[in-house]
């Protein structure tokens, strides 16, 4: 079983990226979600917003968008975009691997949301391929004999989780 | 896939409830809803037909509790049953840490099991998992209707591995919660091998 593990110090990272790619396409929200439906990070008016759901919504929008695409024989649709009366969504894939949504209305336009999201796309891309080679470094690390924090989870934990 | 993030302290795990058309997955994550404490859950969402049949899936967000430190956040989805909705069933396994099978223990539907069955070792195959080995639970479900089979005659058909097996009539409740701590636990027990 695969897994994604997200550090503080690229967490950090991201959301430095998320949060200069809201203020310079004047967006009212930028997050990043795995494909499989995880929020990774966000920036911007989140009160208002249910972003678990955003995050399963879009990643289960793109895995369909992506059906689409290899059914009529493209590699991917990297680019999905949706405009509604007052908000639109932009969605891009970053890497093959994560999905960044920005949200925006009339102060941005559609131009500038993808133009700053071309350049914020190159930098994420970076800290994705860093986190990834970090995963596999730590993977190895372990099979020397250091232990990840779960090598002691014991059964009276899990069956904690169930107690009323 | 298990999403570890050490910078927010949170393991985040994708659980989903296979099972063919009308077998109860939808019940399931509904009474599992509406018996969860507000603070723990998320909304439910439900992409459905006008009919309240999924055409998509189901999501339902909850938060467990803590385990050494990282709260526990499993998010529960459910696929179509109908046959004809099989490339959306496969997406929803798209990076899956554990499978609930709902059987509907109605006889005249065993033929639907067990077709259904054999599209999620196929569709879990297509994604690079394999039935022998990712966390699994069985559920016999509708045990209260008078046409259910028997429990071990529905276990001789549908046993795959010796998974853990619930009886349920989803709707009261009975066997759901179990249903779902036998699968969280297989797929937290698997973070102790990585």
């Amino acid at each position: 079983m695969a897994q994604f593990v997200l550090f503080d110090e690229e967490f950090q990272q991201i959301k430095e990226v998320i949060g200069r790619l809201r203020a310079d396409a004047q967006a009212k929200v930028v997050f990043i979600v795995d494909k499989n439906g995880q929020q990774i990070a966000a920036q911007g008016d989140l009160e208002a917003l249910d972003t678990t759901s955003l995050a399963s919504l879009t990643a289960g929008n793109v895995a369909a968008t992506d059906g689409l695409a290899k059914l009529i024989g493209e590699k991917e649709f990297p680019v999905l975009f949706h405009e509604g009366e007052r908000d639109n969504v932009y969605i891009s894939i970053v890497g093959q691997r994560v999905i960044l949504v920005v949200i925006f209305d009339e102060r941005s336009s559609l131009g500038l949301v993808r133009l700053r999201v071309r350049k914020a796309n190159q930098d994420l891309e970076r800290i994705f391929v860093a986190i990834q080679a970090k995963v596999e470094s730590e993977k190895e690390r372990r099979t020397d004999g250091v232990d990840s924090p779960f090598a002691e989870i014991t059964d009276d934990d899990i069956d904690s989780l169930f107690r009323e | 896939m298990t999403f570890i993030n050490y910078a927010a302290r949170e393991i985040n795990c994708k659980i989903v409830y296979y099972g063919p058309g009308l077998c109860g997955k939808t019940t399931n994550l509904q009474y599992i809803y509406d018996r969860t404490n507000p603070a723990a859950k998320g909304k439910l969402i439900s992409l459905a037909t006008e009919t309240d049949r999924t055409l998509f899936f189901d999501f339902l967000p909850l938060d467990l509790g803590t385990v050494r430190g990282f709260k526990t956040r499993f998010h529960l989805y459910t696929v179509p049953g109908q046959v004809f909705y099989d490339a959306s069933r496969k997406l929803i396994l798209k990076g899956v840490d554990g499978v609930v099978f709902v059987a509907d223990s109605q006889e005249a539907r065993m033929d639907a099991n067990v077709e259904s069955m054999r599209n999620l070792e196929k569709n879990l195959e297509d994604h690079g998992f394999d039935l022998n080995t990712i966390p699994y639970v069985l559920q016999f479900n509708k045990r209260d209707l008078p046409t259910a089979l028997p429990a071990d005659e529905m276990y001789r058909q549908l046993n795959y591995k010796g998974e853990p097996t619930f009886e349920a009539t989803a709707p009261l409740g009975t066997g759901v919660f179990d249903t779902l701590k036998a699968v969280a636990k297989q797929v937290l027990m698997e973070l102790r091998k990585k």
